[in-house]
């Protein structure tokens, strides 16, 4: 496959981690593989310099993270390249001289492979799939300079409180579920969550998001986010379809219910039966002296 | 204000996927479709925003097949003013392609903002709106939770990674809406009556094939059956070990 384009991400100056992601995924295209970042924020002015560039390279595909950021960016590039967008994709290959991606569809009750036939092919890789290389982060991306920001003006980032992850990112999800029985006892999931030193994110089901326990940016399943952590801790969460499908491509997963029969069980790794309240502060102090 | 909300019918949520004999779609024998549940916050926003100015008109767009009326008459009922079905029985895999057909309706009417959902939780894409955005030139935001409108200045939050980044925008503009931006009503009896007396047009599409060729839909892979470790606190020490030394995720 002739070069490939990998669109970066930063955020105060600093390349995020699933830039390195992407340049992983764009290696497994070409072994060519030119990597850009924009110099300011905002989608629209972005875009312009994505597509401008992309069109004077000869690029046989451009390579976007399928993050909040990059699939706003993938498709105004797309659409200004006149091509459409493979979004979501956890597996990329070339065949012959076209790309085959998969995609999780139906929030991964099912896996969608296509053929991109368009030149060049668009693609946005889903966080966390694509573990990236040590040559990876060794990545110098050039900067496109932004002429304009575009009619969208970002005014504001609000930073989330320090040391919370997002779920869609995080490497380890705790989540929790109806059998937490109050909002107030989100507090010991949390408590195992700083266990694990800045690594891991709570989440959460549909159940206690719709009960307004929980924001909706921590809800996990068809209707929240999917998720693909190497480690998921489902805490007092029964199991429903649409919430096993959010989640069910996690590398191990670890189920603990006082309901031996809970659907949750079917697809664990690892199940604990019992009171959550006696088990959960157990590990995390268990947790703690691994970490300690 | 006039507002056109682009909507989607989908398999319900709880649907169990089988794939058809063909092994590229999905087998609808049996399942039940609905609206898509970002459409809603979709929906609702739109007649919020037309009952705080007092004036316009919501419209509903969708493109699907007929069946899709259905799901056209759950905005009516909820209180949009009028629908438009853009009739296709096949929708193509390539978001792009269905962009076109949308933005080539939108086109001839001058719409103060266009909604649609975050993503539709069937192909879960995220491409149509930004896509149609950038075909009619428009503004775009994509995924707000929240909204203000003043005058023809809107300022939107949106969940990025690790935080929320606020945006001013110029209307006419088009939004994609995320979870929490409001609590969609359910349609009452009065408007289920209503809204099979309001305007519905079908007009038949043709949509093209794009470029994204689907070579296959197969079921995820099966997980390995895993095991219960043990019960209450005790098993603790059992399950640190596992993801220890099995697992190696700790």
């Amino acid at each position: 496959m002739s070069k490939v384009l990998a669109v970066l991400e930063q955020r105060d100056g600093t390349l995020r981690k699933v830039s390195f992601e992407v340049v992983t995924a764009a290696r497994r295209l070409s072994s060519e593989v030119d990597a850009v970042v924009c110099s300011s924020p905002g989608a629209e002015g972005c875009a312009t310099a994505v597509a401008e560039r992309a069109k004077s390279g000869g690029y046989g595909a451009v390579v976007f993270a399928a993050t909040a950021t990059g699939r706003d960016l993938a498709p105004r590039v797309a659409a200004k390249l006149g091509v459409g967008v493979a979004a979501d994709v956890t597996d990329l290959t070339v065949e012959g001289d076209a790309i085959v991606a998969t995609r999780p569809v139906y929030a991964g009750k099912a896996m969608q492979k296509v053929r991109v036939l368009s030149k060049p092919a668009v693609v946005s890789v889903r966080p966390n799939v694509f573990t990236p290389d040590a040559q990876a982060s060794q990545v110098k991306p050039e900067t496109l300079s932004v002429a304009s920001p575009g009619r969208v003006v970002v005014r504001e980032i609000k930073a989330a409180p320090a040391g919370m992850l997002d779920v869609a990112e995080a490497q380890i999800i705790i989540s929790g579920g109806r059998g937490l029985k109050d909002p107030a006892n989100f507090k010991v999931l949390e408590e195992l969550a700083k266990a694990f030193g800045g690594r891991a994110a709570v989440g959460a089901s549909r159940a206690v998001v719709d009960a307004g326990w929980r924001a909706h940016a921590d809800q996990v399943g068809q209707t929240g986010k999917t998720v693909s952590p190497s480690l998921y801790i489902a805490v007092g969460i029964s199991g429903a379809i649409q919430h096993l499908a959010g989640m069910r491509t996690a590398k191990v997963i670890v189920a603990i219910n006082k309901d031996k029969d809970a659907p949750i069980f079917k697809v664990a790794d690892y199940g604990v039966v019992g009171d959550l309240f006696e088990i959960v502060p157990k590990l995390t102090e268990e947790i703690r002296k691994l970490h300690g | 204000m006039n507002i056109a909300v682009c909507i989607k019918r989908v398999p319900d949520s709880e649907t169990r996927v089988k794939i058809a004999s063909d092994g590229k779609s999905l087998d609808a024998a049996g399942v039940k479709f609905v609206m898509n549940p970002y459409d809603e916050f979709a929906v609702e926003e739109a007649l919020r925003r037309k009952e705080k100015a007092g004036a316009g008109e919501v419209a509903v767009l969708c493109l699907g097949p007929a069946a899709a009326q259905e799901t056209i008459r759950t905005a009516l009922a909820m209180g949009a003013d009028r629908g438009v079905l853009l009739q296709a029985d096949k929708i193509p895999a390539d978001p792009f392609e269905v962009a076109k057909v949308i933005a080539a309706e939108l086109k001839s009417t001058s719409w103060d903002l266009i909604l649609f959902g975050r993503m539709a939780i069937d192909d879960y894409n995220h491409q149509v709106g930004p896509l149609v955005a950038e075909l009619l030139g428009l503004p775009c935001v994509t995924a707000v939770s929240h909204l203000e409108i003043e005058g023809s200045k809107g300022v939107a939050e949106r969940e990025i990674e690790g935080g929320i980044e606020v945006v001013e925008f110029p209307l006419p503009a088009l939004l994609t809406v995320d979870k929490g931006l409001n609590e969609p009503r359910y349609p009452a009896l009065k408007g289920i009556m209503a809204a099979k007396k309001k305007p519905l047009e079908v007009k038949p599409v043709q949509v093209g094939g794009g470029s994204l060729d689907v070579v296959a839909l197969t079921p995820p892979p099966e997980r390995k059956e895993g095991r219960i470790v043990g019960e209450g606190a005790g098993a603790v020490p059992e399950l640190i070990r596992v993801l220890r030394e099995e697992a190696k995720v700790l």
